[in-house]
């Protein structure tokens, strides 16, 4: 078992390369204040954790092939300085430093103080998003957007089983059960777009509850909110007749029409997002035809129910209309 | 006599004619069709065995069908809906219907030849439990084959698992099928417990006791202490799915969180359960290995039992994520740590232990599983200390981090250690070795395989891949590490595959003509046959075979205790539970059906509930409850043989009632499990009282007038009076009188009485069980004292009758002595739950 120092190589090697191809769903990247602290924290661990492996293979070796060497292992001071006082210290000393990490984590509780506060619900299997902001509320759906460099606490809820919200690039993740409300503090560090993912497992079609998390300058987010905030702004599209016709409005709501229901997610700019169906597909008029027609096959179990009475030239025109839904 | 001279004989030798062919006659195995009449521990501990490798098979094929899902991305080999069912149905084998048995079934058939006991001393029981096991294991899992497996993960977190989003009977075959699978756990926990601390062989004080034993030991105690914690809990779950009683349902009041509270209390001792037996195991190995003592022998008896305590403070580290207070948070980061620390313990002394050999090393097929569980548990230890860090673990919680770190504690920890116990202890039960050349493969192709498939996973985990998901897009970058995974899960099962062929060319069932071909020390090396051993040896160290070479001839020849069957039937000695001085001749039972039948109508009664066919499933209960009553009918066979000889000048009583008696030992246990579900209870009541205080102010107005737990009180202590009373107006032996049977069944009725009373007087003023959690709560002390109470009521009408059968009197009563322990448990229970439900509510509004 000369495998210690192999293994250890092996593991910052394979480490290397995680963090080299770090992606938009990584907790490698710590593009956010908690997951950089987070990332540091871990290769502390990969890094000692290799260190204690590799003794302890090490150890073993000479005990297995060690010749007379080996004499000096076979007493009960091993067993007392390698079994407890040497994991009693490096535990002691790791303890204090995670205390340390959530007491810092703690401090950016302050975030509560800010204008901005957004809530997220977890649905079955998606999620709502709401900003609280000072000139009213307003509902968007599987997808964030917050300004670089400010702490936003987010209040995560459920409104049926429990989820969990996780952008492993800004912060670990925190569950939303219902019946409470759990805060969870993101800051990013710089712009970009990043990809989260519901880590409880929910049912269904859990591998296919994503979301995007994009963080803005401050400029461009004030923008956004503004837009985002405002009605929809298609005018008169003939998709409009259709989603009528249809009864999309009794589950979804699109702000400036008469469609005001909460089932589903809001699509008062739903052309503008990132992703449909909770990450599922891009967001192109190709992307909402296919949802239209084949979600159940797309996204087995979910939630909506067939649109089996609407014919080619309408699932056309509503295809249309929603990617226009800017 | 002889610890002046180790060398006497404590029975004369040559042993009579005949001697051993009544032996073999008495211990015979039943063939053919008769084979499930069995009950030695042999033959059981190996249906058991058998049955969980089994388990282990079919779990593994099922993650095989879930490695190749993954194997690329956006894989649609098998559906959303199947994959669901099949992580689901693959923990749970694994944990439930592989892991616990098969350290259980180690425990049947090891044990009583570590002890050279002959049997554990209750034979039907285990076999009770092992049937039970084997109907309801398969029945649960084929519902995978017809569609009707549940979809909840192996830890189904309710909301999810409510009837509101998991409709139809598949959740209910996991509540049912898995409490039903834990009833059984205990009946071999207490088996276990009563069989190491009273069967033990003369002279084997506890600090002679082999590790192993402090293992299982250590494990039946912390199954008595966890199980009841999740079978409240699915008592819970499964009410709350046809009743509709509010206890998770956030909507009544109730907390989706109380569910992962009780589930992981005893859930992360599940892991040391599991963990526990296999390290007693490798303390075991590792000396025959070395030639030489463990290093350390105390230590690790201190260590198994840190491991035990602590192991009861770390069920909230599975909920770090749960925005529970940083409190908490810091304590129970601590407490998950600590326990790395008796873990370390035990490594380094088998570290120890290797160096301090003076014999050449042979590389062994044990002795390289043994190593390889040195190295994967290592590992998985490592980044369980990662994942005991709050801020990693709300990075690592629910990835395939937490995948791959469970698969390197459970395999390492606990399917390692169980091959090397294959290869190691295969002499015991089987005429030939099995292959080391086959076990080297074995080994390479599990060691390999398994780094290969869980290694990359750690990476997958952190880069954004969560548990339990059926498909991933091309777009995340986790196809690779997958890929790679899913070739290291075939590499194990070439490894497993080649050791069921193994299995087929060397297992064959039998006796060994070379009982010690690793030169260990301890007592399952000495000679065997279905009797255990000719006599039961006389021990006065660690390593008795090595201590004393000549041991095995002496103790083959009969020359130590009961070389005999002095009162005709099987029989084994019982000792005392701290010196193992002999004390009496235990009289055990030996073929028949009534376990059997017991077992499968109880598993049946079960799971018609489970698809609610209600009166089947009742006639099957019935059925049940007689098949164990005419079982237990010939059990107490009373003192009529008198004191027999069991050697160096011993005469022993064959009859002991009290604190003496194993069956008051085993009744001792029950109660202890009994008072585990009820304290998990009180938590439970405590728990939502704090989470959802509004009930339990609106329910001090809704309590009946005091004077009604006072009558339910007074009708519980006059229970208790009537059963005391009963007792001492037993008849003389060969009397008979009415009195008893009277006595018991006013008793009975006293005890029905408090119980119904106290029901009633909620029900008459008005509050309901679907109320809210609190109106639910009220009733569930209730029904959990209700359920004791039917239990008594049945053992009383069994008392009446035994005694007008003239089968109890003041000698032999040990009936009416368990009943009576019952009844003063319940009176107690009874209590706490009255000044609970009446009293809180008073705290709650004032």
């Amino acid at each position: 078992m000369n495998c210690g120092r192999a293994r250890m190589a092996g593991i910052l090697i394979l480490a290397a390369l995680a963090a080299g191809c770090a992606s938009e769903q990584s907790a490698f990247s710590g593009e956010g204040v908690e997951s950089a602290r987070t990332l540091m924290l871990t290769w502390i661990l990969f890094a000692g954790g290799a260190l204690i492996l590799a003794l302890v293979c090490g150890l073993t070796a000479l005990a297995l092939f060690g010749g007379s060497a080996r004499r000096t292992l076979s007493s009960e001071r091993l067993v007392v300085v390698g079994g407890i006082v040497f994991p009693a210290v490096v535990l002691t000393v790791l303890l204090f430093y995670g205390y340390a990490l959530l007491g810092a984590g703690a401090a950016t509780g302050a975030a509560a103080d800010s204008p901005l506060r957004i809530t997220v619900e977890g649905n079955r299997w998606w999620w709502r998003v709401t900003y609280h902001t000072p000139d009213g509320d307003f509902d968007t759906a599987n997808e964030l957007r917050i300004p670089v460099g400010e702490p936003v606490a987010l209040e995560l809820t459920s409104a049926d089983v429990i989820h969990s919200f996780w952008v492993p690039a800004y912060a670990g993740k925190i569950d939303m059960i219902p019946g409470r409300t759990n805060t969870l503090t993101l800051e990013a560090s710089r712009p970009g777009l990043r990809r989260g993912q519901c880590a409880e497992y929910c049912g269904g079609p859990h591998a296919f509850m994503s979301f995007y998390v994009e963080a803005l300058d401050a400029e461009a987010f004030t923008d956004w909110l503004a837009s985002e905030r405002g009605d929809a702004v298609v005018g008169d599209h003939p998709g409009a007749d259709a989603f009528r016709r249809a009864g999309c409005g009794a589950c979804h709501a699109v702000r400036g029409t008469d469609a005001s229901g909460r089932v589903g997610p809001d699509l008062t700019h739903v052309g503008s997002r990132h992703s449909l169906g909770a990450g599922l597909l891009a967001n192109e008029k190709g992307d909402f035809r296919a949802w239209i027609e084949r979600h159940q096959e797309l996204k087995p179990e979910n939630l909506m129910p067939e649109m089996a009475t609407l014919d080619e030239a309408d699932i056309d025109s509503l295809a249309s209309y929603l990617a226009a839904l800017k | 006599m002889n610890e002046t001279s180790p060398h006497a004989q404590i029975s004369p030798t040559p042993r009579p004619d005949g001697e051993r062919e009544k032996l073999l006659e008495i211990w015979a195995t039943p063939k053919g069709w008769r084979l499930p009449t069995a009950v030695n521990n042999t033959v059981i501990g190996l249906l058991y065995l058998g049955a969980a490798f089994v388990f282990f098979v079919l779990a593994g094929i099922l993650a095989l069908v879930m490695r190749t899902q993954l194997a690329v991305p956006d894989n649609d080999l098998v559906s959303q809906d199947l994959y669901n069912q099949l992580f689901t149905v693959h923990g749970t084998t694994m944990m439930f219907l592989f892991a616990v048995p098969a350290v259980e079934a180690l425990g049947v058939l090891l044990l009583p030849q570590m002890l050279a006991a002959r049997d554990l001393p209750f034979p039907r029981l285990s076999a009770f439990a092992v049937w039970a096991y084997i109907v309801g294991g398969t029945v649960f899992f084929s519902t995978i084959f017809y569609d009707l497996a549940p979809r909840g993960g192996w830890f189904m977190y309710p909301p999810m698992t409510l009837t509101e989003y998991s409709p139809g009977d598949a959740a209910d075959f996991w509540l049912l099928g898995i409490g039903f699978i834990e009833i059984s756990a205990i009946a071999g926990a207490i088996e276990i417990i009563v069989g190491v601390l009273r069967t033990r062989p003369p002279g084997m004080s506890l600090d002679k006791l082999p590790i192993f034993g402090w293992a299982m030991l250590i494990f039946a105690g912390m199954i008595v202490v966890a199980f009841p914690a999740v079978i409240l809990a699915t008592m819970l779950l499964e009410i709350e799915r046809a009743f509709g009683w509010p206890f998770f349902s956030p909507d009544g009041g109730g907390d989706p969180l109380l569910w992962q509270h009780l589930f992981w209390f005893f859930g992360h001792p599940e892991v040391y359960i599991i963990f526990l037996p296999a390290a007693g195991l490798v303390s075991m190995i590792v000396p025959t290995i070395a030639r030489a003592p463990l290093v350390g022998h105390n230590l690790i008896v201190v260590a198994l039992i840190a491991t035990g305590f602590f192991s009861f403070g770390l069920w909230v580290h599975h909920m770090f994520t749960t925005g529970i207070p940083s409190l908490s948070l810091a304590f129970f980061s601590a407490a998950s740590m600590a326990v790395a620390v008796p873990s370390g313990i035990q490594i380094f002394s088998w570290i120890a232990t290797l160096a301090s050999r003076t014999k050449k090393l042979r590389l062994t097929t044990p002795a390289l599983f043994v190593l390889g569980m040195l190295f994967i548990f290592t590992l998985g230890g490592l980044t369980g200390v990662m994942v005991a860090m709050v801020p990693f673990n709300w990075q690592a919680h629910d990835t395939y981090f937490i995948v791959a770190h469970l698969h390197y504690v459970l395999i390492g920890g606990m399917v390692f250690p169980l091959f090397a116990t294959f290869y190691y202890w295969a002499p015991m039960v089987s005429s030939r070795l099995l292959s080391d050349t086959l076990g080297k493969w074995t080994f390479w192709l599990m060691f390999i395989g398994l780094n290969v498939a869980f290694l990359p996973m750690h990476l997958a985990g952190l880069l954004g891949m969560p548990r339990r998901i059926w498909t991933y897009p091309d777009t995340l970058p986790w196809d690779g590490y997958n890929l790679v995974s899913t070739i290291g899960a075939y590499m194990i099962a070439a490894g497993v595959l080649v050791f069921i062929i193994d299995l087929i060319r060397n297992f064959r069932i039998g006796e060994s003509s070379n009982p010690n071909p690793w030169d260990a020390g301890t007592l399952e090396f000495l000679p065997q046959d279905v009797y255990s051993t000719r006599s039961i040896p006389k021990v006065d160290s660690l390593y008795p075979l090595w201590d004393r070479p000549e041991l095995a001839e002496e103790v083959e020849a009969g020359a130590h205790y009961l070389p005999d069957a002095p009162t005709g039937g099987r029989e084994t000695i019982v000792t005392s539970p701290i010196s193992a001085t002999p004390q009496y001749v235990v009289q055990m039972p030996g073929p028949g059906w009534m376990h059997f039948f017991a077992a499968v109508f109880t598993a049946a009664c079960f799971l018609l509930l489970t698809v609610k066919v209600v009166t089947p499933a009742i006639i099957c209960g019935v059925l049940a409850v007689v098949c164990c009553l005419v079982w237990v009918w010939t059990i107490d066979k009373g003192p009529d043989a008198g004191p027999v000889e069991i050697g160096g000048g011993l005469r022993l009583p064959v009859y002991v009632t009290g604190p003496m008696a194993h069956g008051w030992w085993a009744m001792i246990v029950l109660m202890l499990v009994a008072g585990s579900l009820y304290l998990a209870y009180v938590f439970s009541y405590l728990y939502l009282w704090t989470s959802s205080p509004e009930g339990w102010e609106l329910g001090a107005a809704m309590l009946p007038d005091a004077g009604s737990p006072m009558l339910s009180a007074g009708l519980f202590a006059l229970a208790v009076a009537l059963y005391v009373l009963a007792r001492w107006a037993l008849p003389e032996p060969g009397g008979n009188n009415l009195v008893t049977p009277a006595l018991v069944i006013l008793g009975a009725c006293a005890l029905t009485g408090g119980v119904v009373n106290e029901v009633w007087s909620h029900w008459q003023a008005g509050l309901r069980p679907t109320d809210s959690s609190y109106g639910a709560m009220v009733y569930m002390a209730g029904v959990l004292t209700a359920q004791l109470v039917a239990v008594i009521v049945i053992m009383s009408l069994f008392v009446c009758v035994r005694q007008m059968a003239g089968k109890i009197d003041q000698v032999r009563c040990a009936g009416l002595e368990n009943t009576s322990l019952l009844v003063y448990y319940t009176f107690a229970q009874a209590l706490v739950g009255l000044l609970i439900v009446h009293g809180i509510p008073h705290v709650a509004a004032s």
